[in-house]
C-alpha cells in the first residue's frame, strides 16, 4: 500500500461554525452599547472594561497554564466576551481595584473551577457582578450621572439612577423615555443603552447566535407583569415600559440569560426560563430590597437550567402518543 | 413560493455537484471483478459457482439466503478465480467470487439485449415482483434493502403511494440525475411496471429542486401517466432519507418504530425504478450502475457505467487517475458515505458515488468542550438531543440512551456537520445505537 488513507466515520464535512465565531459574533454585537458607554461615561467607562477585560484574560490564562495545565483555551473569545460583559454591569467610577476582584471571582470561581466554558452552572460575569455587589454594596450602587466624553473617574458626579427613583414611586423624578432609549440615564456602564443593545441583538438574531424565545419571552413577561401592577395601582408601580427600558433588564435579557452554556438548549425550555426570570426580577425590583433583581433572577433560572433541559424533550419525529 | 420539504431540523451544505450534466460513460471491462456476496442487507448470498468454473455475464451465481437476501449475478464473462474474502466498503472481509474476465461478454440467454423501450408490461403483480427478485434489485441509493421485500408488505398493511426517491440530497452525488436526464422515459415506465406491482394507482417522483432539468423532462415524459406526478422539492438535507421524504411528499410521520407502509407510502430509489424496469423488461439482472466519480481534486469527474465487482481503483484510473494529494477516499457522498481502507474495495449495488478529497478536506478540526449551543437539536431531523446523547454514550449509559429516543437516529450526520465545538457527535450516538440494539435483541429471546 504506497497511498495512506484517512479513514473515518463520516459525516466527512463540517459544516465550519465554531465557537470563536459565535463568541466574536457576540462580542461586535456589544460594541455599539460600548459606544454610547465611551460617550456618556467617558474615561472611567474605559478603564473599568479595559481592566475588566486584560484582568479575564490573564486570570483564564495563569489558571489555565499553571492551575489546570490545559492547553490555553483563550482563542475562543469567551474570556474577553465574559470581561466585556463583566464591565457592562459594573458604575463605571468602581476602583479597579474591585474591577479585578470581580474577574478573578467570574473567571476562577464561576468559570475555571467547573472546568472552562461549557461546564459552568452559572454565568461567569454575573457570579462577578453579584459578589462585588454583596461585598461592595457602596461603591456598586453609586452610579455616575451620564455626561459626554466625561474626563472624571473616581470623582464623578453620582446620583439617583431611574431604578431608584421608581422604587420610591416618584414617578415625576423619571427621566423621560427617549433618554431612557438612547443611554443618557444613570446605570451600570453598558446596561442605559437600550436602543444600542437592541441593535445588536437584532445583529445577533441575524446571525443566528440566539434565537428570539429567551429575550422575548423575558421582556414580554416583565412588561405584562409590571402592566397588571400598573393598572391596579398607578401611584406605586412604575409604567411597564420604564420598566423594560431601566436597569440591566435589556442587556440581561439579549446578552445574559442568552448565554449557550447556562440556558435551556430546548425552545420550549427556553421560553419557561425566560418567563421565570421575568416574574423573578419584577418581584425583586418591585417587592424586594433591592431596586434590581435582573442578575439575581439569571442566576437563579442559571440554577434551574439542569431540571429544565431534564423534563423539556424536543418533539421526537414519529413520536407514538402514549394512551 | 416556498417548495415542499420536511418540517424537523436538516441542513444545507454546500452542493458541489462537480460532475453534474456530465454524460454517462461506459468504463471499459476490466482485467478482473470480485463480486461480493453481501452487497445487499440481510444475508449473505450462497455461491452456486466453483473455483475453475465459466460465467457468462447476467448468469447467476449466488442465491438469496432466506427471505431478506438478495440474488447475485455473474457480471462480466469469464473464469471462477476463487471465492476469497475482500474488503468491502465498510473495511471488513466480506466473501467475494472472484471472476478472472475475456474480453467479449457472452450474455445469458434471457437476457434481452437491445435498449428499444418497451413500454408494455402485461404480467400480474406476483410475476412482476417474482422478476425483480430474480434479478437481485436491491436498493440503489446505498440502504441496498432488497427490493421484493419492499414490494411485498406485511398483511395488514395497505400501501397507497409510490414514492421515487430522486431527492439526491448528498452533496457532491449526480449518479441519479443523469440517469434521469438519459433514461427518463425507462424511470417512467419502471415507475408505472412498480405501481402495478404494489397494486397502487398514485405514484410521486420526488425531485430536489437543484436538478430543474430533470424535473422538466420527467414531467414531461409523465404526461400520458395520469398517475405519475414529478414533486420539486426544496434542497434540503438529508430528504432524501425515507421518513424526511414521506413527510416532504405526504406531510405524514412515521410512527417512531413502524414501518414506513404504515403511512401509505412505499419509498424506493430512482435508480432502483430503473433496475426493476431493465429486470421486468429486458430480463437483465442488477450487473451495472451509474458512479459518479467526483472531488475538487479529479481531472475528470463524471458518471460512469461500470460492471458489479470493477475494483474503486479501476474507476478512478478510468477518471483521470488518482491525484497525488488524494487523502480520503469516500463510497457515497460526505454525509453518509464510507471512507475506504484502500482503493481495491469493489463496486457494488449501492455504490453511488466515489469521492475523492485532499488532506485539507479530510482533516477533521480540534474538539473542543460542548457549549451547549443547541445547534445540534435544531440540526436533528429526528428531534433527538445528540449533546445529551453522546455524553450519555461516554458514560456508557445504555438504558439512558434507550430512554432519549437514540434508536430513531438516522446516522444523517447533521449534529456533527453543525456542531461550532466539532464535536464527533455522531461517532458516539453510532456507538450507542450499536449497544442499545444489542440490549433490545437480547430482551427479545429472552
Amino acid at each position: 500500500m504506497e497511498n495512506k488513507l484517512y479513514v473515518s466515520m463520516s459525516p466527512h464535512i463540517h459544516g465550519g461554525d465554531s465557537i470563536s465565531r459565535k463568541m466574536w459574533d457576540v462580542i461586535i454585537a456589544l460594541i455599539p452599547a460600548l459606544l454610547v458607554s465611551l460617550y456618556f461615561f467617558g474615561l472611567g467607562s474605559l478603564l473599568v472594561t479595559s481592566v475588566s477585560i486584560a484582568s479575564c484574560v490573564l486570570f483564564e490564562y495563569l489558571i489555565a497554564r499553571f492551575l489546570l495545565k490545559q492547553e490555553s483555551t483563550l482563542r475562543d473569545g469567551s474570556a474577553i466576551l465574559t470581561g466585556l460583559l463583566l464591565a457592562f454591569n459594573l458604575p463605571s467610577n468602581l476602583p479597579l481595584w474591585i474591577v479585578v476582584i470581580g474577574a478573578l471571582v467570574a473567571i476562577g470561581m464561576a468559570k475555571m473551577s467547573f472546568g472552562g466554558l461549557g461546564n459552568n452552572i452559572f454565568n461567569p460575569a454575573l457570579v462577578g457582578r453579584v459578589f462585588l455587589l454583596i461585598s461592595f454594596p457602596q461603591q456598586m450602587t453609586s452610579w455616575p450621572l451620564p455626561k459626554p466624553f466625561n474626563l472624571h473617574y473616581l470623582d464623578a458626579a453620582t446620583g439617583a439612577t431611574p431604578l431608584s427613583v421608581m422604587k420610591s414611586s416618584r414617578f415625576d423624578r423619571l427621566p423621560d423615555m427617549l433618554d431612557m432609549f438612547i443611554g443618557n440615564t444613570g446605570g451600570s456602564l453598558g446596561e442605559v443603552a437600550a436602543a444600542a443593545l437592541i441593535l445588536g441583538g437584532l445583529f445577533l438574531l441575524i446571525r443566528k447566535v440566539i434565537t428570539w424565545h429567551i429575550p422575548v419571552s423575558i421582556l414580554l413577561t416583565v412588561y405584562i407583569f409590571t402592566g397588571i401592577l400598573r393598572v391596579a395601582n398607578p401611584e406605586v408601580y412604575a409604567d411597564p415600559l420604564s420598566h423594560l427600558l431601566t436597569g440591566g433588564l435589556m442587556l440581561g435579557a439579549i446578552f445574559m440569560a442568552t448565554d449557550y452554556v447556562t440556558s435551556p438548549m430546548v425552545k420550549k425550555g427556553q421560553v419557561i426560563y425566560g418567563i421565570g426570570i421575568g416574574i423573578i426580577t419584577v418581584c425583586i425590583r418591585v417587592f424586594g430590597s433591592y431596586p434590581e433583581g435582573v442578575s439575581f433572577a439569571i442566576l437563579m433560572m442559571n440554577g434551574v437550567t439542569p431540571l429544565i433541559n431534564a423534563y423539556c424533550k424536543p418533539k421526537r419525529f414519529g413520536e407514538v402518543k402514549k394512551k | 413560493m416556498s417548495m415542499r420539504t420536511f418540517s424537523m431540523g436538516g441542513i444545507h451544505p454546500p452542493e458541489n455537484k462537480i460532475s453534474a450534466g456530465k454524460a454517462i460513460e461506459q468504463v471499459p471491462l476490466p482485467a478482473q471483478v470480485a463480486i461480493l456476496l453481501n452487497q445487499h442487507s440481510g444475508a449473505p448470498a450462497v455461491p452456486l459457482v466453483q473455483r475453475g468454473d465459466r460465467v457468462k455475464t447476467g448468469q447467476l451465481i449466488a442465491e438469496a439466503a432466506g427471505y431478506i437476501s438478495a440474488n447475485i449475478h455473474s457480471s462480466v464473462t469469464g473464469k471462477v478465480l476463487k471465492l476469497d474474502e475482500v474488503y468491502d466498503a465498510s473495511g471488513y472481509r466480506c466473501q467475494a467470487v472472484i471472476i478472472e474476465v475475456e474480453p467479449a461478454d457472452e450474455w445469458a440467454e434471457e437476457v434481452v439485449l437491445n435498449s428499444t423501450l418497451k413500454r408494455d408490461c402485461t404480467l400480474s403483480p406476483e410475476e412482476i415482483i417474482q422478476k425483480i427478485k430474480e434479478a437481485g434489485v436491491v436498493g440503489m441509493g446505498g440502504a441496498s434493502f432488497p427490493s421484493h421485500v419492499k414490494l411485498s408488505p406485511p398483511p395488514g398493511t395497505k400501501p397507497e403511494v409510490l414514492i421515487v426517491n430522486a431527492a439526491e440530497c448528498e452533496p457532491y452525488l449526480t449518479s441519479d440525475h443523469q440517469l434521469m436526464l438519459e433514461k427518463g422515459m425507462e424511470i417512467i415506465v419502471g415507475t408505472k411496471i412498480t405501481m402495478m406491482a404494489l397494486k397502487v394507482n398514485r405514484a410521486v417522483i420526488a425531485i430536489e429542486n437543484n436538478k430543474p432539468d430533470a424535473i422538466a423532462l420527467l414531467e414531461r415524459l409523465a404526461i400520458p401517466y395520469s398517475q405519475i406526478d414529478v414533486m420539486p422539492l426544496a434542497v434540503h438535507y438529508p430528504q432524501g432519507g425515507e421518513k424526511q421524504l414521506i413527510e416532504a411528499v405526504l406531510g405524514r410521520h412515521v410512527p417512531s418504530g413502524a414501518l414506513p407502509v404504515v403511512t401509505g407510502a412505499i419509498v424506493l430509489n430512482v435508480g432502483s425504478i430503473f433496475a426493476n424496469y431493465e429486470a421486468v423488461q429486458k430480463n437483465k439482472p442488477v450487473i451495472d450502475r451509474v458512479v459518479c466519480v467526483t472531488g475538487k481534486s479529479v481531472k475528470k469527474p463524471g458518471n460512469y457505467l461500470c460492471r458489479i465487482g470493477t475494483s474503486v481503483q479501476d474507476l478512478i484510473d478510468f477518471a483521470g487517475g488518482m491525484p497525488d494529494s488524494t487523502a480520503k477516499v469516500i463510497s457515497g457522498g460526505p454525509m453518509m458515505g464510507k471512507a475506504l481502507i484502500n482503493t481495491q474495495v469493489p463496486v457494488t449495488k449501492g455504490t453511488s458515488g466515489i469521492l475523492l478529497m485532499d488532506g485539507n478536506e479530510a482533516h477533521r478540526n480540534e474538539v473542543y468542550n460542548c457549549i451547549r449551543c443547541g445547534d445540534c437539536i435544531e440540526a436533528c431531523p429526528m428531534g433527538l438531543e445528540p449533546y445529551l446523547l453522546m455524553s450519555l454514550s461516554e458514560l456508557s449509559e445504555w438504558e439512558a440512551m434507550e430512554k432519549e429516543c437514540i434508536m430513531n437516529c438516522i446516522e444523517c450526520g447533521c449534529c456533527s456537520y453543525v456542531c461550532p465545538s466539532n464535536r464527533p457527535l455522531l461517532d458516539h450516538l453510532r456507538v450507542g445505537k450499536f449497544k442499545v440494539g444489542a440490549i433490545i435483541r437480547g430482551r427479545k429471546n429472552q
